[in-house]
């Protein structure tokens, strides 16, 4: 091209940004990954910060009141529960169990749900009308319901619980999939791709999973989170995790009885609950916040 | 502008500017435009996407997104003054004595109604009029832009009608209440050629048989040719070039009116299968703002001086353009790199 | 000369669903298109929206299978070509820069994406190539790492050509390649292409419904209507002197930048082609203000002409009108 010499008043100004730094700048992304990233870390170095054996029982030391209380000690910062185990170790160990829980069941149910929104978004036609049938059954299934009954007739344990979470789980998945990918499908860069005589996995692969990938990001947050609540649920009422494992809901249904002569033994797993999911949910919102602005999206 | 010409202006615009809010700092959309539109002529807008012209008529008509604030010194329709107006009294003028026709009349058209409630709703709101006075203009109306059994139409909904036809009823719309001014933001840009050439026609006509100021906005300089009495070439947001329609395609003064025209493919002018003209570089930032000539970066003839305040020249009384160079000297530069 | 392309009695068909209710239409996007692209010409196809000239496009392409008709090229069936040959002879450019390059993928992976597909050359090879498909239209080096979201219009437009040059196609089909575009990047489009074509010796197909563009830039010119090839003629004869009614209303309508010519009458009223309801016979005739009845009876079978062929009733044959 023969483009003239320019005389530059100021160059374009592209003020996109790495996505690291979109995310320092967010808000939400920065106060869900502290909630999230303490809850690992916490579940990651549970060995080091226990006080105590969480599943130790000392009958004569039990009901003890956290240090705030006039009844405190130092010994078990936490308190104790009915049977005596020191409560701040089976806090920490239990945010071991609820992350398991969460991100196991994001993966399975989300390795299903993006394999069948993917397949129907990207092949339409019969597929699609298969598959949307199937998202359609699912849908109709409530899952608490179905999730009880499974638990009830296999017995509740922690691989039953994810199993029957993730195979339960990936409706949302399959249907935000299945738009976004029908969206992005349509457009000329797969089209482009086609004529070059990619292959159907390269296509799939390469040119539409990363473009619905901030879609996958938010789903996957809130199905997690999601999960998490599930699970405590679940084992609220009997039918999650079983005894003795310090699993934050199991924590809250041993407590329930004492609710109003030790309510702390419901609050401390409580507040760990609802700030986890809370770090989750945030993290999810500021990352479609800061995927979605991309050139124009 | 010269004031005995001001006293007929429907609109009067004088150093408008408009500035939106992003986040990495102020755009000054529109610098300082003036112009005016008299009873019964066309004035284009004419320039390329970002050159200001839709902010402009948004900002004429109040319609300006939240994030944009407007100033002006003068900003008048038919005398009385539009910048200090309040929300109501803009209302009052808006869809009944300055009309406004958009790009896509499909977005501009409400899907859930009839064309007959959406003509027959503004009538009656400006001027009170009864549903069977309102209808029967609207039966006139659709009938003077050339639809045909336009009973039958009013009982039908915006998707039951082709893109000709939607931009048919928003004309028939535009003039349900009589406006002394329309203002038309790339009113053809989405049709068809055989089409437009039909609503510009149609547009063109009804102009001039009702007397009305006409505003229209393009890109196209083919319709700036055939359509317009005054023409406005805008550039990064201010006016660089004014004449009228004959005087500026004669002789386009501003370097990128000139560089806009060898752009142009002309049947019969430029030989076909050959380059064309190129105006190299891009549009600059209108964040932070300009000093001196905006087109400095792009221009052949560009020099120190540019980046100064740029003086107005002036070809004819009517033909005006910014740049520090007179149009003889340029020409015989243009000849001599030729 | 035998065509380098050759499309026999092509058709496509889609099946439009009208509400919950209602029977699904048939549309008929392009209806028994025959048309031969010889190498080294710009064959410009016209038409307005809905004329069926981007599903006959992606026929071409092969991304699309027809109804029915063939696509031939160099005489093969395309249908029997594997997937990637036909890619190494003929890559399209879309119309929208923004929706055809992938904003996940820098521009040299982007550019380079039809190597990897061939899967013939390693990493490097193929960055290299890219890059220099890049410097081929103007495209410096350092945008090789960039996003799309980083470049302008145009720039984009340049990208998505130098993707489509990067296996050294015979054929580039251009859908639109500068409707998007403004008036002073769509110059600069279409130099790059006059220069390609040029320099790198290719055959165009490009579509457009910009007459003037087409008129600069096509050696020959179909124009479409409402699936069908109405006329077909060299094009500084069919510009010239058009034959078909539609193709002189569409002529007509261009609106040149002279002033003082005034709008000009199209006389087509204001009925408006609908690809779901072709009319029977011509399917101009409903907006045709030359139609008479034997219009309304029987499709006007292709009339030779001076330098191709219109497909009209009121059409007499060059060689009979000169007899």
């Amino acid at each position: 091209m023969s483009d003239a010499v320019i005389l530059p008043i100021e160059t374009v100004t592209t003020k996109v940004g790495s996505p690291a730094a979109r995310m320092a700048a967010n808000p939400s992304v920065v106060t869900g990954l502290l909630l999230v990233g303490a809850v690992v870390a916490i579940a990651l170095l549970a060995p080091l910060l226990a006080p105590h054996d969480p599943y130790a029982q000392d009958l004569t030391r039990r009901l003890i009141p956290p240090i705030w209380h006039d009844k405190g000690v130092w010994f078990n910062p936490l308190g104790t529960d009915n049977l005596g185990r020191d409560y701040l170790s089976r806090v920490l160990y239990g945010a071991r169990i609820s992350l398991l829980i969460g991100l196991s069941v994001m993966v399975i149910s989300g390795l299903i749900g993006t394999a069948l929104g993917l397949a129907a978004g990207y092949f339409g036609g019969r597929t699609d009308l298969v598959i949307s049938f199937v998202i359609t059954a699912r849908l109709a299934m409530p899952v608490v319901l179905v999730a009880l009954a499974v638990v009830a007739m296999i017995g509740g344990s922690l691989p039953v619980v994810i199993l029957t979470l993730g195979l339960l789980k990936w409706d949302r998945f399959a249907v935000v999939m299945r738009s976004a990918t029908q969206q992005v499908r349509s457009l000329d860069y797969v089209t482009a791709a086609e004529a070059a005589g990619a292959s159907r996995s390269r296509i799939v692969l390469g040119e539409i999973l990363p473009n619905v990938f901030p879609h996958l990001i938010v789903v996957a947050t809130v199905e997690a989170g999601s999960a998490i609540l599930l699970e405590a649920a679940l084992s609220f009422l009997g039918l999650g995790v079983q005894p003795p494992l310090p699993s934050w809901g199991l924590m809250i249904a041993e407590a329930k009885n004492l609710m109003f002569f030790s309510f702390w033994l419901i609050a401390i797993p409580g507040t760990a609950l609802a700030l986890l999911v809370l770090g989750i949910n945030l993290l999810g919102d500021g990352l479609r916040d800061v995927f979605a602005p991309d050139g124009r999206s | 502008m010269a004031s005995a010409a001001a006293s007929a202006a429907v609109l009067e615009v004088e150093d408008l500017s408009v500035t939106i809010r992003t986040p990495a700092g102020p755009l000054h959309a529109v610098r300082g435009v003036s112009f005016d539109v008299r009873r019964g002529e066309t004035v284009c807008l004419v320039g390329e996407s970002g050159c200001g012209k839709s902010m402009t008529s948004l900002a004429i008509m109040s319609l300006l997104p939240e994030t944009a604030t407007r100033r002006a010194r003068r900003l008048a329709f038919a005398g009385a003054d539009l910048a200090g107006a309040t929300g109501a009294e803009i209302n009052a003028l808006r869809g009944n004595r300055m009309a406004m026709i958009f790009q896509e009349p499909m977005t501009a058209l409400n899907p859930a109604w009839t064309i007959g409630d959406q003509l027959v709703e503004v009538h009656r709101r400006h001027k009170r009029s009864g549903r069977a006075e309102a209808r029967e203009r609207a039966v006139d109306l659709l009938g003077k832009v050339g639809i045909a059994s336009p009973v039958e139409r009013l009982g039908q909904y915006p998707h039951q009608l082709s893109g000709g036809l939607r931009q048919r009823v928003m004309i028939a719309m535009a003039l349900m209440c009589g406006p002394d001014l329309i203002i038309a933001d790339e009113p053809t840009t989405a049709l068809d050629v055989t089409i437009q050439a039909q609503i510009l026609r149609l547009l063109a006509g009804l102009q001039r048989e009702l007397g009305i100021a006409l505003l229209l906005i393009t890109h196209d300089l083919g319709i700036v040719a055939r359509i317009a009495d005054r023409v406005h070439v805008m550039y990064a947001g201010a006016i660089v070039e004014r004449a009228t329609a004959a005087e500026l395609f004669a002789r386009p003064c501003h370097p990128y009116t000139r560089g806009l025209l060898s752009c142009l493919p002309a049947p019969g002018v430029t030989e076909a299968g050959t380059r064309l003209g190129t105006i190299p570089g891009v549009v600059p930032s209108l964040i932070g703002g300009i000093e001196g000539c905006a087109f400095r970066s792009r221009c052949e003839h560009a020099r120190a001086g540019c980046a100064q305040a740029v003086p107005v020249r002036r070809a004819s009384a009517t033909h005006h353009y910014v740049c520090v160079e007179e149009v003889a000297e340029m020409a015989a530069l243009g000849e001599a790199t030729a | 000369m035998s065509a380098l392309i050759e499309a026999r009695g092509l058709s496509r068909t889609f099946s439009v669903s009208r509400g919950l209710f209602a029977r699904r239409a048939t549309l008929n996007a392009v209806a028994g298109v025959d048309l031969d692209v010889h190498k080294g010409e710009v064959l410009g196809i016209v038409g307005e929206s809905g004329c069926g000239k981007s599903t006959l496009a992606r026929m071409i392409l092969g991304l699309l299978p027809p109804s029915s008709g063939t696509v031939r090229l160099s005489g093969r069936d395309i249908r029997v070509m594997p997937r990637r040959a036909l890619a190494r002879r003929m890559q399209p450019v879309f119309q929208d820069p923004y929706s055809s390059l992938n904003p996940r993928r820098r521009v040299a992976s982007i550019v380079a994406l039809p190597l990897a597909v061939q899967g013939s050359h390693s990493a490097e090879e193929r960055r290299a190539r890219a890059i220099a498909a890049l410097d081929k239209v103007g495209l410096p080096a350092r945008y090789a790492d960039n996003f799309p979201s980083q470049l302008s219009g145009g720039q984009r437009q340049r990208v998505a050509i130098a993707r489509a040059l990067v296996t050294e196609p015979e054929i580039v089909v251009c859908d639109e390649p500068t409707s998007a575009l403004d008036v002073s990047v769509q110059s600069q489009i279409l130099n790059l292409l006059i220069d390609l074509k040029e320099n790198l010796g290719l055959t165009y197909v490009f579509i457009s419904h910009n007459l003037a563009v087409v008129e600069h830039l096509a050696t020959r010119v179909a124009v479409m209507y409402l699936g069908r090839i109405v006329e077909l003629g060299a094009t500084a004869e069919l510009f010239r002197n058009p034959r078909h009614p539609y193709t002189q209303a569409l002529l007509a309508s261009v609106l040149t930048p002279e002033p003082g010519l005034g709008i000009p009458e199209a006389l087509l009223g204001t009925a408006s082609p609908d690809p779901l309801n072709v009319p029977a016979g011509c399917p101009f005739h409903p907006r045709c203000p030359q139609a008479v009845e034997m219009c309304r009876g029987a499709v006007p079978k292709p009339v030779d002409t001076a330098a191709g062929f219109a497909a009209c009733h009121l059409v007499t044959d060059a060689a009979s009108r000169a007899a």
